[in-house]
């Protein structure tokens, strides 16, 4: 027997690549998706959070934080509206997917449960769908207590847009 | 399905009459009833899928073609409120996956999977095959007389339209291929009323308007709102990424109008009287298999959900969805015992003792096609799903 029959090095390759007929997406032009912004969600300071929670113990401050709760509530509506622009749908570009889902991550647990419902409410069809593409790519990352937050966010994005905003989930070539 | 008489069931409501395979119940499995007739083999299949049904509609007579997911096309003729059934075709050797009855030059076109097709002519009151040299090499997947019935269009999975027309001189029925642009499967096809123009949903998310021009058999056609120069494969729409698969597409009863019905749960019409412009509908329920233009505004449209659905479009920006078709039962709440209360409650964290779909249908409807009425205002309407149930509905305009 010649030595070339013993090899199968030929099971290795993937003979769909070299079919003429294969079917290849459309590739738009992605390369200048990058995302929502973080410059302008710095804005609504987030991160100011934790410096209230280690300055509220005091008395004389609480009514301070009262205002500033609501202030933060609505800045959260605004947040999410910031974060949902922009979706990075058709860049290839792994890290600004991953960096888009991580903000748009961040914004979704600092929301109160009572808020959620509102927050959903104030989004248009398209907003929905966008928001459910996010919330299923942030379930296939599971982190500490991501899940919790996201599956709270679904019962209520779920009774706005209704099954056929997961079949699109579940349909769309390119997604976030 | 091998009974040879189907029962029309009423159900009590004035919508429909439900047409099922009679036969005692034997069993019930867990997506549908599971009939079997005293007198036929034992079926190995309990789901029944009707896939392709058409109607030949006369004062005098009213017959039926159906093939119940298998390489044979059952046809039935009404009787009273039976339906007998009188032939079977059974040329083909691959599940039939489209018929079409013309009604006017009475000839049934069959497609199966098979890579054939075959036009049936009645002879002496049996049904004679023509073989149809469609060149494709992967299954055929539609097929759709024109208005005039003098061609046919077939959708296939080689990604390839084949326009069929009959050659007089050589006694043989002849295609040409329609390739450009299609880069996937063929799953649905509808003529325009001018009987050029062709418009094909398929599974490369794409919708797209041809011209089927044929030379030898027909006039050239009028300019129309979808273009004026149209020699046979022009390209004269082409609707990208509609989201999902297109299932079904439909021409408006004047033509001006394309509604499709795609897989990302979203309806789309396109008018051409404006400027080709898009109105997609999003809605909030699975996806529509199958839409039907039933009068100039109005849309019928029914899928996964079990139910038909009717929409109105009114002009570009203006599509909406008018209410659901189907009138569900008055659930009998008969006395449920608290241990059945308890049960149901541990089992399906439910207390409702619904066993099935508050709907006529009890599993997807596959396809939607026209009993009565004129193309600008059908009367009458059929649906037929996954559940093996054939329902006639009535639209009241």
């Amino acid at each position: 027997m010649s030595k070339n029959t013993v090899s199968d090095r030929f099971r290795r390759v993937d003979v769909d690549e070299y079919d003429e007929n294969k079917f290849v997406d459309e590739e738009d032009g992605g390369e200048n998706q990058l995302g929502p912004d973080e410059a302008e969600l710095a804005r609504f300071s987030l991160c100011r959070t934790w410096d209230l929670e280690a300055v509220a113990s005091r008395p004389v401050l609480h009514t301070f934080q009262r205002c500033l709760d609501d202030q933060w509530g609505r800045n959260l509506m605004e947040a999410l509206q910031a974060v949902l622009k922009n979706p990075p749908i058709n860049t290839k570009n792994q890290n600004v997917k991953e960096r888009a889902e991580g903000l748009v991550l961040k914004v979704l647990s600092s929301f109160k449960s009572s808020d959620i419902e509102k927050g959903v409410q104030s989004l248009d069809k398209n907003g929905v769908d966008l928001l459910m593409k996010y919330i299923y790519k942030g379930f296939e990352r599971p982190s500490e207590n991501s899940s919790a937050v996201l599956l709270q966010w679904h019962e209520k994005a779920l009774s706005a847009g209704g099954v056929g905003c997961i079949v699109r989930v579940l349909t769309a070539r390119k997604t976030v | 399905m091998h009974s040879s008489k189907w029962q029309a069931r009423t159900s009590g409501r004035a919508v429909g009459e439900v047409y099922y395979p009679v036969g005692p119940v034997v069993g019930r499995c867990c997506r549908g009833v599971y009939r079997r007739t005293h007198d036929s083999r034992h079926v190995d299949r309990c789901l029944l899928q009707l896939i392709a049904i058409s109607w030949m509609g006369t004062a005098a007579r009213e017959e039926l073609a159906v093939s119940p997911n298998n390489n044979v096309v059952c046809i039935y003729q009404k009787n009273g409120k039976e339906w007998d059934k009188t032939q079977e075709l059974t040329e083909h050797s691959g599940r039939i996956t489209g018929i079409d009855w013309a009604p006017e030059s009475n000839r049934i076109v069959t497609c199966a999977s098979d890579r054939n097709a075959y036009v049936w002519s009645l002879k002496d009151g049996v049904w004679k095959p023509t073989l149809v040299l469609v060149r494709i090499n992967r299954a055929a997947t539609c097929v759709k007389w024109s208005p005039l019935e003098n061609k046919f269009a077939l959708g296939s999975a080689a990604r390839l339209i084949s326009v069929c027309y009959f050659e007089k001189e050589n006694d043989w029925w002849l295609s040409k291929h329609i390739k450009k642009a299609i880069r996937s499967t063929v799953l649905s096809l509808d003529w325009h009323p001018n009987n050029v123009l062709l418009a094909a949903g398929s599974s490369d998310l794409d919708c797209r308007v041809f011209s089927a021009y044929i030379k030898d058999i027909e006039d050239k056609p009028g300019p129309t709102a979808w273009g004026a120069k149209m020699p046979f494969g022009e390209l004269l729409l082409e609707q990208r990424d509609c989201g999902g698969w297109v299932h079904s597409v439909s021409f408006s009863p004047s033509g001006e109008q394309l509604a499709l019905v795609t897989h990302s749960s979203s309806l789309v019409v396109v008018d051409a009287a404006h400027g080709k412009e898009a109105t997609p509908l999003t809605t909030d329920r699975l996806p529509l298999m199958s839409v039907l233009y039933v009068s100039p505004t109005e849309i019928v449209a029914a899928g996964h959900d079990c139910v038909p659905y009717q929409f109105s479009y009114q002009g570009p920006g203006r599509l909406s969805f008018v209410k659901k078709l189907d009138i569900p039962k008055q659930a009998s709440k008969g006395s449920m015992s608290a241990m059945q209360h308890f049960r149901n409650l541990d089992k399906r964290a439910t207390d409702d003792d619904m066993n099935d779909l508050n709907a006529l249908h009890q599993n997807s409807i596959t396809q939607l096609r026209v009993y009565s009425g004129e193309r600008a205002r059908i009367e009458k309407y059929s649906s037929v799903s996954l559940d093996g149930a054939m329902v006639v509905w009535e639209f009241k305009h």
